[in-house]
């Protein structure tokens, strides 16, 4: 940094950490702020891990994991969903209810009725989405909190979930059909995994470069190549780390892999676009994004939406996993870990913070804790209460943590 | 849009309110007001409570219609229905409470609603752009990538009237841009509207501190219920100004310093 400094590094009261001492401290500095992150979630799986496997090694062994990650997947897609709405500091309860009206709805429509399964599908993610749509009507143009409006409608839609599976309660799905082929059995080939392990780094390396490149062009300053390269190189090995030992098991499922992708497209969708920002803007200050010209009501609208598209999914997944549709689907604690994962994830219920990537870090976390809970038998009555307790600590967390960023000055 | 294609001469007139008056119901909260504002120069709207400023602000900004009255902009009769449309014609409003995001950046807050290519934000051009902005108004931002929540009231204050900027309008109406303020950052901020004012805009500016009116306004208009009550210059005494505002010489203003001229001479005897 000899010489004229870059456009951005003019001011001589602000530190630059560049070295990786520096990043250390940047990344200290934060926490102490309340600035958590990802590290509550990483904490967590440590400790997770370490208890469960003394407990029981079997929590461990690759292919249990690898059951983990198809369970993660259900319940994630949902959870994408909850991150966009906690996102504008609102809630939809009734994600649950809508997993199970649209995993009703493939059992009836696919299997009773013998409509064709894309259109069956189609059917389910529509009736998503208009719910979606009336949920934001209900609160854009009637003023009906959102936590009112998902409430009821995680009465309604489960009455219309038990109403269209009638008397008999329960639809198998065929076994051998692509649909429960994907929720159970479906693993991505050795080479496609461990090639899509080593894409984020590519990417990474790829799109830091072109920024560095016009930043410089453009007189800013720009990160470090070298701090570039080590993370580069550190989210590979732990990539094709994991690859490798899920390997030793069956292998990643396609529908964990379909998860991500989503997480990927939504975390682009948050960052990246005009419609994210909007997003943020919104959550944060409801009035300064309104007279900056977004159009906050469409902006609730597209949230919704999304939130209920994404648990309609979440449903269909759930189906193909269980390989029925019954009157239990969507029911017991699906709402809870959809939202519990979001916020254990880092996303904040109060508006403004969040990422998609908080849903698949959650998601993990709480389907580890229920999976281990499962290999020591414990029952669901103990389950419920520790998942409980789980979701009680993560609010907590992240009331303390925002406490602490308004008073060092984070938002 | 087409007034905005060419920039106004320096002395031009840009904004004329003939007449203009706003009535809510049975009460007239404003009567006949006639202003005119030239580019580059910064024009003082003064009055006590209830004057009609935040109302006529209102009208100006297009959050209220006037009842009656013109109002010319840039040489023609135009009529400002919505927020929007005042603001697409060129007249930016920084209101009182500033409209920031707390949770975002300064980059973030200052393309708000205008960002750089929708579907693949352009992130290294809005940060040179505010870099640039934030240079020219000579404006002491530590660094564009905090969040707002970090930055001091003199500091929201300036990338509130730098993001009005951004849209490049005619006029800025600023509302008591230094009511939240400490000393320094009241003289960064009136540095601020003369840098505006050099740049050949207009500059409405609405306060209660008289010292700062007096300090940049070249001209201060004085409203009282509702109607126009003369217009001053900046050397123009305070008690003149006071008697202005209060509608009378013999005011609790002055008879205060009556007293306390009293009570000195009193002492000193």
């Amino acid at each position: 940094m000899s010489g004229k400094p870059t456009l951005d590094r003019a001011d001589a009261r602000v530190r630059h950490d560049d070295s990786l001492k520096g990043a250390f401290r940047e990344f200290t500095d934060r926490l102490r702020s309340g600035d958590l992150g990802m590290l509550p979630v990483i904490v967590g799986l440590i400790l997770i891990s370490v208890v469960f496997s003394t407990l029981n090694p079997v929590f461990l062994a690759p292919n249990n994991l690898v059951n983990l990650l198809f369970d993660c997947a259900t319940v994630g897609v949902i959870s994408l969903g909850i991150v966009c709405v906690l996102m504008l500091g609102e809630i939809d309860l009734s994600v649950g209810s809508m997993s199970g009206l649209a995993s009703a709805m493939i059992g009836v429509l696919w299997v009773n009725a013998g409509v064709s399964l894309p259109l069956a599908i189609l059917a389910a993610l529509a009736s998503g989405a208009l719910i979606g749509a009336l949920y934001a009507t209900l609160y854009n143009r009637l003023g009906m909190p959102s936590f009112v409006s998902t409430l009821s409608g995680l009465l309604a839609i489960l009455g219309l979930q038990l109403y269209i599976l009638g008397p008999t309660g329960s639809i198998n799905l065929p076994f051998a059909s692509p649909l429960v082929g994907f929720g159970q059995l479906w693993i991505l080939p050795a080479w496609l995994s461990y090639l899509l392990g080593a894409l984020p780094a590519a990417v990474m390396v790829w799109v830091g470069l072109s920024v560095m490149k016009q930043r410089q062009a453009a007189g800013l300053s720009s990160q470090p190549l070298t701090r570039l390269m080590l993370k580069a190189v550190a989210l590979t090995v732990a990539l094709e780390g994991a690859i490798f030992y899920l390997h030793l098991g069956r292998g990643v499922p396609v529908m964990f892999a379909l998860f991500v992708l989503l997480a990927v497209v939504l975390n682009y969708g948050l960052t990246r676009t005009q419609w994210g920002r909007s997003m943020f803007a919104v959550g944060g200050n409801k009035e300064a994004a309104r007279r900056s010209g977004i159009n906050v009501r469409r902006i609730y609208l597209s949230a919704f939406m999304l939130c209920s598209t994404l648990a309609a999914l979440g449903g269909i997944l759930s189906a193909s996993r269980l390989a029925s549709s019954s009157q239990q689907a969507g029911t017991g604690d699906v709402n809870l870990n959809a939202i519990a994962a979001a916020v254990i994830g880092g996303t904040s219920l109060f508006g403004g913070r969040g990422t998609a990537w908080s849903a698949v870090l959650g998601i993990i976390v709480i389907q580890a804790i229920s999976n281990g809970l499962t290999l020591l038998n414990l029952s669901s009555s103990l389950r419920y209460m520790i998942t409980g307790g789980v979701l009680a600590i993560a609010v907590i967390v992240d009331s303390l943590a925002r406490q602490s960023r308004v008073s060092h000055g984070r938002g | 849009m087409q007034a905005r294609e060419r920039l106004p001469a320096k002395g031009e007139r840009i904004l004329s309110l003939k007449g203009v008056s706003k009535r809510f119901g049975a009460v007239s909260a404003l009567t006949e007001i006639e202003l005119d504002v030239h580019a580059g120069e910064v024009v003082a709207l003064v009055g006590d409570n209830g004057a009609g400023k935040s109302t006529l602000v209102k009208v100006l900004a297009g959050v209220h219609q006037p009842t009656e009255g013109t109002i010319e902009y840039m040489g023609r009769p135009v009529s400002f229905d919505t927020p929007a449309s005042a603001l697409e014609m060129g007249i930016a409003t920084v209101f009182q409470d500033l409209a920031l995001c707390e949770n975002l950046d300064v980059v973030a807050n200052l393309f708000l609603g205008h960002e750089l290519s929708p579907w693949r934000l352009d992130e290294v051009q809005m940060e040179v752009r505010a870099w640039t902005l934030l240079k020219e108004l000579a404006a002491r931002i530590p660094s564009v990538r905090e969040p707002v929540a970090s930055l001091s009231g003199g500091q929201r204050q300036t990338v509130a009237i730098a993001r009005s900027l951004l849209l490049d309008p005619r006029i800025i109406l600023l509302d008591e841009p230094t009511a939240a303020l400490g000393v320094a950052q009241t003289a960064e901020v009136l540095n601020l509207i003369e840098r505006v004012r050099d740049r050949g805009l207009g500059v409405i500016i609405i306060s209660h501190n008289m010292e700062d009116v007096r300090a940049v306004a070249d001209r201060i208009v004085v409203l009282r219920l509702g109607r126009n009550n003369g217009v001053f210059t900046a050397d123009t005494s305070h008690q003149d100004l006071v008697a202005a505002i209060t509608g009378a010489s013999e005011n609790s203003v002055s008879r205060r310093q009556d007293r306390l001229q009293a009570e000195a001479g009193g002492a000193s005897t």
